[in-house]
C-alpha cells in the first residue's frame, strides 16, 4: 500500500485550554488584532465601480418623476437605476413585505433611497447623483405615533387603516380578578426614546455580476446571509442557485443586520445593470438612516400587588413608532407582550400593543428585541410599588419567582431558572443591605432583573428543515473542518462551535478549522438573531461531532482489531481497554476511516420540538424558546446635583446562562449588553426635526466613551439547562434590558426623583432637580408634524 | 492633481504618486492595501482609523496624506514583529479586548502610543488615552484589562 508515512505525525499533548468551559481566546482573534481580518469594505475590489445612492429629501411624497437622463449621460457613469429596476417588495416577515429597494411611487422618510449610480470613481458618481431631477407631490408627514394615528391622517401604506401596522390584544388569566384581589394597584406611563445599534462597521456591500453565466456573488455585512440570498433571488427575479452570498468578517450588528437591507439589493441591482462589479460603501449617516433600531415607545402599565408583594395582575399597553416600513415590526410588538411573562410568576397578564407607521426610518430588531422598553416600565413600577409597601427591591422579586420547570400562562416553557442565585450574588456583591439608601445625596444604588430567549423556537421561514445544521469534514490530512452558516459578527459563535466540537471529539484545536458563511460551501443557517446560535448551532455541532466520533471509534476498533466496546477514546488517539500501550494516533484512525469511502462529511442537526414553539393563540410563536437566560444587576451612580449629569460608577451583573461554554466570552457579552443598556439609559437617542435625522453621526448620537464607562463585574450562574448544549443558554441580550430601570432606581436613590422617560439626560435631571430653573423641553418634545 | 509623496510607512520608505487631496486613510487602504486601518464614520467621530505619525496617535480619516510627507506612519500591520504578536496584540487577543474587531486596530494604535510614553498607566490614564476610540461590543471593560495586561507583560515580544 502507498500509505503515507505516519512517523511524521506527532501527537501533541495539548497544553491549550480545552473544550467547553475554557476561557479560550477567539479562534479568529489573531486576524482581528493583526489587521488581517477582512471586512466587506476591505475585500479586494480594484476594478469595482463605485456605487452611490440618491436618498429622499422629503419625508412623505408621491414620486411623479425621477429624471435620470443627465446622470446617464455623464461620462464615466456605467449604470443609473431607479425604482423601475425592481418591482418586488421585500421584507423579513413574509406576510409583511412592503419595502422596495428603491422607492416606487412614494417616498416615506427622509433618506428613502430613490436612485442609484455606478460610476468609475467617487467624484463621477457624486456628480451623476447631483444631476438626477425629482418631481414630487409632497404629502402630510407624521413623526410621532400619535400624529400618524389621528383620524384622517394620510396612510403610509394603503392596506393599513389608521397607519397601524399591527395591533395585538390578548389576555392570559383573569386580570380583572387579579386587580380585585390586589391590595395595591398602581398605573404609570413610561416613555423611551428611539435608539440605534451604532455597530462600529458602517454598512457595505460588494456585488459581482457574471454576465456570461448570469450569476451573482454578493459580499455583505449581514447577520443572516440566507435572508439576503432569498431577498436577492426575489428582487432580482433570479434562481437562488445562481446566487452566492458571502459574509466576510462583520463589525457588529446587534440586530441592525438581521433583516436584508435595501443597500444590499441595490448593490446587486447596480452590478447587474452595469454588467460588472460594484462596491457600495455606506456613510455613517446612511447607516443611521438604514436604522432598524429600537422604536420610540409609549408604555402604560398597571400592576397589582398583595400587601406582601405578590403580583396579582399586569395590564400593559405599548405603542411603538415603527417608522416607514414593516420590517420586523409585528415581531417587535408581539415580543413586548409575550415577554411580560417568563421572568416572574404572574397569574394574569393583559396586553395591548400598537405598532404604528410614521415618516421616520424603519425600526427593527435591536439587542433584546421588543423586550427592553417594556422591561424598563415593568421593573420601574414594581420598584416604586415595593417602596410604597415598604418592601426591599430584592425581596419583592424573590416573592414572585417562578418554580422551574413550569409553563407560563402564555405557553412559554421554562426548564431552568437561575434567577434566585443571581439575586443572591448581586445583593451580596453590591453590598446592598449595608449601602442601599445610605450613600448620601447624589449617590445611589438600584437593581432590576431581566430575561431573554435562547433562540426563537419558530424560525421566520418554517420550511420543515432542522433549526440548525453543522457539517464536519475529515480528509486525508486528518484535519477536522467545521462548515457552518452561523454568522460570527463579533459575538464569538465560531469560537463556541469550535469548542463544542473539540470537547466532543477530545481533539486539539490545531486539528480544527472553521469555515463559515459562504453559500457555495457552508450549510444554510437560520442566522445570528434572537440569541439562537449558541443554543441551536451549539447543539447541532455537538450532534455532528458525536456522529463523527462514532465513525472514528469504529475505525479505531477495526485498525486495533478489537471490538468497538473495547476502544478507549482519547481524542488525539485511541487505545485498547485494559491495554493502554496498544494505541494508535488520530492520523491513523482518520486514515482507517477513509478506507473505501474517502473524504468523510458528517452532519449534525438540531430541531426544536413543537411543544416549545409557543401556545395556540395568534402570534404565540414570538417569545417561545427552549431556554431563557436570567439576569439580576445592581447599578451604582453618582449624580452631579448642579449639572444633572449621571455617572455610572459600578455595575454588578449576575447571569444565568445555563452553562458557560466560554466564561470569558460570557463576561464579554454581559459587559457589552449592560453597557449598551447604559447608553440607552443616559445618553442615546435618535432625534428627528421635521423628519430629518439630527443625530446621524457618532458625535451627536451619544454612544458612551471609555471615559464615562464603569467597571462591570460579572458573575456566572450555571443552572444547567436540560436542552442547551452542555446546559448552555444565551448570555448577550437578556442582561441589557434590566439596566435602564436599575439606573432609574439608583438615580432615585441619589436624588429622590424617579425618572419615567429615557434617556435620563443631564437636561432632564437638571429640570427635575431645579423645577424653577430652565424649563426648556428636552429635544424629543420638539417633534411635531410638518 | 497627483504629486510624489515620500513617506515612511511601517518602517519602509516609499515614494508614490498620490493625489493632493487624498486622505491618509485612503492612501493606506486603497493605495497600499493596508486595510487594517478602518473607516468607521464620516470623519473624526470614532477613532477606528487611528494610526501613529512620528509616534503620536492621529486620525487617518482627517489627515491629508501629503501633510505627513517625510514622516513616520505606523499602522496596525506593523505591530507584530518576526511573526510574533506584540504585547498589546497578545493581550487584546487573550483577554478578549476585541469582539467584532472593527475598532481594534485604532484601539491598539492609541494604546501603543500610550504605552510608549507611559509604560505603567493607571486606569485613568488608559481611559484618557482611549477617549477618542469608540467600541460598541465590549463596554470597554476588557479593553482596559487588555491594556493593563500588556503593560504588566513588560517589553517582551
Amino acid at each position: 500500500m502507498n500509505a503515507p508515512d505516519r512517523r511524521i505525525a506527532v501527537v501533541k499533548t495539548a497544553k491549550e485550554p480545552h473544550g467547553v468551559g475554557a476561557r479560550l481566546p477567539f479562534v479568529d482573534g489573531v486576524e482581528k488584532v493583526t489587521g488581517t481580518a477582512r471586512y466587506t469594505a476591505d475585500m479586494p475590489a480594484a476594478n469595482a465601480l463605485v456605487g452611490m445612492l440618491l436618498r429622499s429629501p422629503y419625508a412623505h411624497a408621491e414620486l411623479l418623476e425621477v429624471d435620470i437622463s443627465e446622470a446617464v449621460a455623464t461620462p464615466g457613469v456605467r449604470a443609473v437605476i431607479t425604482g423601475d429596476a425592481c418591482d418586488m417588495p421585500f421584507g423579513v416577515i413574509p406576510i409583511a413585505q412592503n419595502e422596495f429597494p428603491l422607492a416606487r411611487d412614494k417616498v416615506r422618510y427622509i433618506g428613502d433611497p430613490i436612485a442609484a449610480v455606478a460610476a468609475v470613481d467617487e467624484a463621477t458618481a457624486r456628480l451623476a447623483i447631483s444631476r438626477i431631477r425629482l418631481r414630487v407631490r409632497e404629502l402630510p408627514a407624521y413623526f410621532t405615533a400619535a400624529a400618524a394615528r389621528q383620524p384622517g391622517a394620510v396612510l403610509l401604506h394603503d392596506n393599513k387603516p389608521d397607519n397601524i401596522e399591527r395591533q395585538v390584544h390578548n389576555e392570559f388569566g383573569d386580570t380583572q380578578a387579579g386587580f380585585a384581589a390586589a391590595e395595591l394597584v398602581r398605573e404609570e406611563t413610561y416613555e423611551c426614546a428611539e435608539v440605534h445599534h451604532a455597530m462600529m462597521e458602517p454598512n457595505a456591500a460588494l456585488a459581482a455580476w457574471d454576465n456570461e453565466r448570469g450569476h451573482l456573488t454578493l459580499w455583505s455585512v449581514t447577520q443572516v446571509p440566507y435572508y439576503v440570498h432569498l431577498t436577492l433571488a426575489r428582487c432580482l427575479k433570479m434562481e437562488a442557485a445562481h446566487i452566492r452570498v458571502i459574509k466576510p468578517f462583520v463589525g457588529g450588528g446587534f440586530g441592525h443586520r438581521t433583516e436584508s437591507l435595501n443597500f444590499e439589493v441595490i448593490c446587486a441591482l447596480l452590478a447587474r445593470a452595469a454588467n460588472g462589479t460594484v462596491r457600495l460603501l455606506q456613510t455613517r449617516e446612511e447607516t443611521f438612516l438604514s436604522h432598524r433600531g429600537r422604536p420610540e415607545s409609549h408604555i402604560r402599565i398597571k400592576l397589582g400587588l398583595t400587601r406582601d408583594g405578590r403580583l396579582t395582575a399586569c395590564d400593559a399597553e405599548v405603542v411603538q413608532r415603527g417608522g416607514a416600513y414593516g420590517g420586523y415590526g409585528l415581531v417587535t410588538i408581539l415580543y413586548s407582550g409575550a415577554l411580560l411573562n417568563g421572568l416572574y410568576d404572574i397569574p394574569a397578564v393583559k396586553y395591548d400593543g400598537y405598532r404604528v407607521y410614521a415618516n421616520t426610518p424603519a425600526c427593527g430588531a435591536m439587542r433584546g428585541h421588543g423586550t427592553v422598553n417594556i422591561r424598563f416600565a415593568f421593573e420601574s413600577l414594581l420598584d416604586s410599588m415595593a417602596a410604597e409597601l415598604g418592601l426591599d427591591p430584592f425581596e419583592v422579586r424573590r416573592r414572585n419567582l417562578l418554580q422551574s420547570p413550569t409553563e407560563t400562562i402564555n405557553g412559554l416553557i421554562i426548564t431552568s431558572y437561575g434567577l434566585p442565585d443571581c439575586l443572591d450574588w448581586v445583593e451580596s456583591a453590591s453590598g446592598w443591605r449595608e449601602r442601599k439608601g445610605k450613600l448620601g445625596r447624589g449617590k445611589g444604588l438600584g437593581m432590576a432583573c431581566s430575561h431573554f430567549v435562547s433562540g426563537s423556537a419558530k424560525p421566520v421561514h418554517w420550511s420543515g428543515e432542522p433549526h440548525a445544521v453543522i457539517i464536519l469534514k475529515l480528509d486525508f490530512d486528518a484535519a477536522v473542518t467545521i462548515l457552518t452558516g452561523a454568522s460570527d459578527i463579533g459575538q464569538g459563535s465560531s469560537t463556541i462551535i469550535t469548542q463544542v466540537v473539540a470537547e466532543v471529539l477530545g481533539i486539539g484545536y490545531h486539528r480544527i478549522r472553521i469555515v463559515a458563511n459562504d453559500s457555495a460551501i457552508t450549510p444554510k443557517d437560520n442566522g445570528s438573531y434572537s440569541s439562537r446560535v449558541t443554543f441551536m448551532v451549539g447543539n447541532a455541532a455537538a450532534d455532528a461531532a458525536e456522529n463523527l466520533k462514532r465513525i472514528l471509534v469504529a475505525s479505531a476498533a477495526r485498525r486495533l482489531k478489537v471490538d468497538e466496546s473495547e476502544v478507549v477514546w482519547l481524542g488525539e488517539a485511541a487505545a485498547v481497554s485494559g491495554d493502554p500501550e496498544r494505541q494508535i494516533p488520530f492520523a491513523e484512525i482518520a486514515e482507517e476511516a477513509l478506507v473505501g469511502t474517502g473524504t468523510l462529511t458528517v452532519k449534525g442537526t438540531f430541531t426544536c420540538p413543537p411543544e416549545f414553539q409557543g401556545g395556540k393563540h395568534r402570534g404565540a410563536a414570538v417569545g417561545s424558546s427552549m431556554g431563557f437566560s436570567y439576569t439580576a444587576q445592581a447599578v451604582e451612580v453618582s449624580v452631579d446635583m448642579d449639572l444633572g449629569t449621571v455617572t455610572v460608577d459600578k455595575v454588578w451583573a449576575a447571569i444565568d446562562c445555563g452553562f458557560a461554554l466560554n466564561p470569558m466570552s460570557v463576561e464579554g457579552q454581559v459587559q457589552g449588553a449592560v453597557w449598551m443598556g447604559m447608553g440607552q439609559a443616559i445618553s442615546e437617542e435618535t432625534v428627528y426635526e421635521n423628519g430629518r435625522h439630527m443625530a446621524a453621526n457618532l458625535l451627536d448620537y451619544r454612544v458612551p466613551t471609555i471615559v464615562e464607562s464603569p467597571d462591570i463585574e460579572v458573575h456566572i450562574v450555571e443552572s444547567i439547562d436540560p436542552n442547551g448544549p452542555f446546559g448552555a443558554k444565551e448570555a448577550s441580550e437578556g442582561p441589557l434590558s434590566g439596566f435602564m430601570s436599575a439606573l432609574a432606581a439608583a438615580v432615585e436613590d441619589a436624588t429622590g426623583h424617579r425618572f419615567t422617560a429615557l434617556p435620563i439626560t443631564p437636561l432632564r435631571v437638571f429640570d427635575a432637580l431645579h423645577p424653577r430653573g430652565n424649563k426648556k423641553p428636552p429635544p424629543t418634545a420638539k417633534q411635531g408634524d410638518a | 492633481m497627483k504629486n510624489i509623496l515620500g513617506i515612511w510607512v511601517n518602517g519602509r520608505w516609499r515614494e508614490d504618486a498620490v493625489a493632493d487631496n487624498a486622505l491618509l486613510l485612503d492612501y493606506l487602504r486603497d493605495g497600499l492595501g493596508l486595510t487594517g486601518t478602518k473607516q468607521g464614520c464620516d470623519g473624526g467621530e470614532c477613532g477606528a482609523c487611528t494610526v501613529l505619525v512620528d509616534g503620536e496617535p492621529r486620525l487617518a480619516c482627517s489627515t491629508l496624506a501629503h501633510s505627513v510627507a517625510g514622516r513616520r506612519v505606523e499602522t496596525v500591520e506593523s505591530l507584530a514583529s518576526d511573526g510574533n504578536l506584540s504585547r498589546l496584540q497578545r493581550a487584546f487577543h487573550e483577554h478578549l479586548g476585541t469582539q467584532c474587531g472593527f475598532c481594534t486596530p485604532g484601539m491598539l494604535m492609541a494604546a501603543e502610543a500610550l504605552l510608549r510614553k507611559n509604560p505603567k498607566p493607571d486606569r485613568a490614564a488608559i481611559r484618557a488615552a482611549l477617549a477618542g476610540n469608540l467600541c460598541r461590543c465590549t463596554g470597554y471593560v476588557k479593553i482596559i484589562e487588555s491594556v493593563e495586561a500588556a503593560a504588566n507583560a513588560g517589553v517582551a515580544a
